[in-house]
């Protein structure tokens, strides 16, 4: 894995929201969510204030992280696919790009048929800004390298 | 793997504490989040068995401030200490910037800890991590015990990159809060040095 940082800025985040945004309505979802594997939300879309949001991409992570270690075990190289049914709502999980977890809340409004339709279409986009993400993070990262000693301990006072 | 967005300015790192089967990691977790400001902490998670053994991981986000106009928010993981839950670890250490090592002190757990800390470096170099260059703090948990090592014998035997470390008793919270700002601080350093090798 790469030690480099993952670096998002406002053109390639503008570009995933644009994305999630038409994910929500086509696929009728409630809420989209796209997730780094290593647990971090990226952006959402939808009406996320209900929700737990950086408990919930912890564990969509960790489940991606786990079910990948299944897949394992049975010679495959990852699940690319979860999806869980509720009684009232319902997720479908997603590796995107190798990178990232796209995680869709949908209801009795729409359909697993339709969810993974148009996730299969966003994340083709999605994959395409990663792509975008990973050429910029290799130019200058632009103020973090100017972080002094002082300016850590600050956070401690 | 920090990351950073701009557009929100955030930073993001995570840092897992690693060590021995009930060495005290998740009690480490449990004080942190019982001291933190409710404002500055989320919701604390823990996958754990019905006796309370962490199955797969136990999960802590701190909000620490700001600076340079970035929030900074640390993730907090625990993995499990059982030797069989090995697979469980290596998937935990995806994508870590800073590693506490939680030994338990106690003469009996000499060679728990050895083979965990060695369990530990197999595992960051199958994540293509140089175990002798991420950041790491050791903590030599449960001084308050009888039959404790000697801090002499704890650091000969754990301690060959002579990283900082740390005397404590995390049921009474001696040496969590000096353990976790250490860790941070080598994250941001780390971080400001673009987290690479």
């Amino acid at each position: 894995m790469s030690r480099g940082n993952f670096i998002l800025r406002e053109p390639e985040y503008e570009a995933f929201l644009s994305i999630l945004r038409k994910l929500l309505a086509d696929a009728s979802a409630k809420v989209v969510f796209l997730v780094d594997k290593n647990g971090t939300l990226l952006a959402s879309a939808g009406d996320a204030a209900g929700f737990d949001t950086t408990s919930l991409a912890s564990l969509a992570a960790g489940n991606i992280a786990a079910t990948g270690g299944l897949a394992n075990l049975i010679g495959e190289k990852e699940f690319s696919i979860l999806f869980h049914e509720g009684e009232r709502d319902n997720m479908h999980i997603s590796v995107v790009a190798e990178r990232l977890i796209l995680v869709v809340v949908f209801d009795r409004r729409s359909s697993v048929g339709l969810v993974r339709l148009r996730v299969r279409q966003a994340s083709l986009r999605l994959a395409e800004v990663m792509a975008a993400v990973a050429a910029a993070g290799d130019a200058e990262s632009g103020g973090i390298e100017e972080l002094t000693e002082a300016d850590i301990e600050s956070l401690f006072k | 793997m920090s990351f950073i967005n701009y557009s929100s300015r955030e930073i993001n790192c995570k840092i897992v504490y690693y060590g021995p089967g009930l060495c005290g990691k998740t009690t480490n977790l449990q004080f942190i989040y019982k001291r933190m400001n409710p404002e500055a902490r989320g919701k604390m998670i823990s996958l754990a068995t019905e006796s309370e053994r962490t199955l797969f991981f136990d999960f802590l986000p701190l909000s620490l401030g700001e600076i340079r106009g970035f929030k900074t928010r640390f993730h907090l993981y625990t993995v499990p200490g059982q030797v069989f839950y090995d697979a469980s670890r290596r998937l935990i250490l995806r994508g870590v910037d800073g590693v506490v090592f939680c030994a338990d002190s106690q003469l009996t757990r000499v060679d728990a800890n050895e083979e965990s800390m060695e369990n530990l470096r197999v595992n960051l170099r199958e994540q293509g991590y140089d175990p002798d260059r991420l950041p790491m703090v050791l903590q030599y948990n449960k001084r308050d015990l009888p039959n404790v090592a000697s801090l002499a014998e704890l650091h000969a035997l754990l301690n060959r990159r002579n990283v900082p470390e740390f005397e404590a008793a995390a049921t009474t919270g001696v040496g969590v809060f000096e353990t976790l700002k250490s860790v941070i601080k080598l994250v941001l350093i780390d971080l400001k040095r673009g987290g690479r090798q």
